[in-house]
């Protein structure tokens, strides 16, 4: 099996926190190799400290094995530093859908200007008539918002 | 031989690890739901910097220790940490301030880390970065809403900054660790960090209404070199209690 098809595989294995987004369209594999027998699959962790990545690297594992590869090494790399820039518009989308507003540009230029200043578009009717609850939320990669326009509180994605 | 860089990652881990174990005592007895979430999580970060960082420094050792080896298997006296990171929460301005501190700290020292020779450490570096850019924003927030708040609040967080701030010293203190890798380009000169520290902190503390106290002297144990507070023994019994009770437990 070739280096594509494996990565197209990979497609199928989710984030076990946002199961709309696999792993392959979040930027966490980065690459794979085939040397002999062995299948390299390196990946990269969203935060230092996301809980889920240990779940991720058994379900990388247990799909390619599966399909019947045996033999394959997980390997985490930390650079380049993973950022929701990587998100696509489609992967955007698909997390509006869900209910969670996506992450706009990175930008760390000015990062002690407070958070609860940030405007961040309501995922269900659109409004940026919104207000912070928090930055920290369920997740390391989610912060709490509550949208003033039809009254749902909401998580957003943030941006890093 | 010496083993500097095994050393100097070490303290990386170490400060991060205890400093995480810390933070983590506040769940659950957070001042309001969102900010227990918000020092969680943030105490998570720590511990996944710790578990990053111990990794490479067991590789860096080259004895076949792992980072849970690192974490559980080492007695007080091989701890590296800072003081800072070990004192107690005792209330939310003391967390805080201390919190601050090391935030600010951490920002200037791995800024300048992504600049080092050892790819590894460039490279967790700038991952980290990005977790501390918020923590520090975080700190940063609170402490203004502390020391400008009321009458009270201010009260407590200047006996935080007047007690914590004997710890700081020891944040910036050049030894032959940190002059080995200075050698190789691997690290920055302390001396620089702290120019840096100092001044992001003044800026905080006039907008807080806070003050650096006068003529406070620094703690004299060096616990780079192991020697800690009594604080260290009672965060190892419980940060350590499960595997040294059970070995290699699993689930």
């Amino acid at each position: 099996m070739d280096k594509e098809k494996i990565i197209n595989l990979l497609k199928d294995v989710q984030d076990p926190e946002v199961p709309v987004l696999d792993v392959v369209s979040m930027g966490v594999v980065r690459d794979v190799k085939i040397e002999q027998a062995r299948t390299i699959v390196t990946i990269t962790p969203t935060y230092t400290g996301c809980p889920a990545m240990n779940t991720i690297e058994k379900d990388i594992v247990d799909k390619l094995k599966s399909v019947g590869i045996e033999k394959v090494e997980i390997k985490t790399v930390f650079s380049p530093a993973w950022t929701t820039d990587w998100l696509s518009e489609e992967t955007k989308q698909k997390l509006r859908d869900y209910g969670i507003a996506p992450p706009g540009k990175t930008d760390e230029s000015d990062f002690l200007q407070s958070f609860f200043t940030k405007k961040v578009e309501c995922p269900f009717c659109g409004s940026d008539n919104t207000k912070v609850t928090s930055e920290f939320g369920s997740t390391a990669c989610k912060s709490l918002h509550f949208c003033s326009e039809c009254s749902q509180p909401f998580e957003h994605f943030k941006c890093i | 031989m010496n083993n500097f860089l095994f050393e100097f990652i070490l303290r990386l881990g170490d400060d991060n690890l205890i400093l995480g174990h810390r933070l983590s005592e506040w769940c659950g007895h957070g001042p309001y739901l969102e900010e227990d979430i918000a020092l969680t999580n943030i105490a998570l970060d720590h511990i996944g910097q710790a578990s990053a960082w111990l990794k490479l420094a067991g590789n860096a050792e080259g004895k076949n220790r792992s980072e849970d080896d690192l974490a559980y298997k080492r007695i007080e006296r091989e701890f590296v940490n800072l003081q800072l990171v070990e004192q107690p929460n005792t209330d939310f301005a003391y967390t805080i301030i201390r919190q601050l501190f090391f935030d600010v700290y951490q920002l200037y020292l791995y800024d300048e880390l992504t600049k080092s020779s050892n790819e590894e450490v460039a490279a967790l570096s700038a991952k980290s970065l990005k977790e501390i850019k918020y923590h520090v924003r975080h700190a940063k927030e609170w402490a203004l809403r502390l020391g400008d708040g009321t009458k009270e609040s201010n009260r407590r967080a200047q006996i935080a900054v007047n007690d914590l701030w004997r710890y700081t010293h020891e944040m910036f203190v050049t030894d032959d660790v940190v002059e080995a890798l200075i050698k190789e380009r691997a690290a920055p000169d302390l001396a620089s960090i702290k120019i840096k520290w100092e001044e992001m902190i003044s800026q905080i503390f006039n907008e807080a209404k806070l003050f650096i106290p006068e003529n406070e002297p620094p703690i004299i144990l060096n616990s780079r070199k192991g020697v800690h507070s009594e604080n260290l023994g009672h965060i190892l019994a419980e940060l350590q209690f499960l595997p040294r009770t059970y070995p290699d437990a699993n689930w």
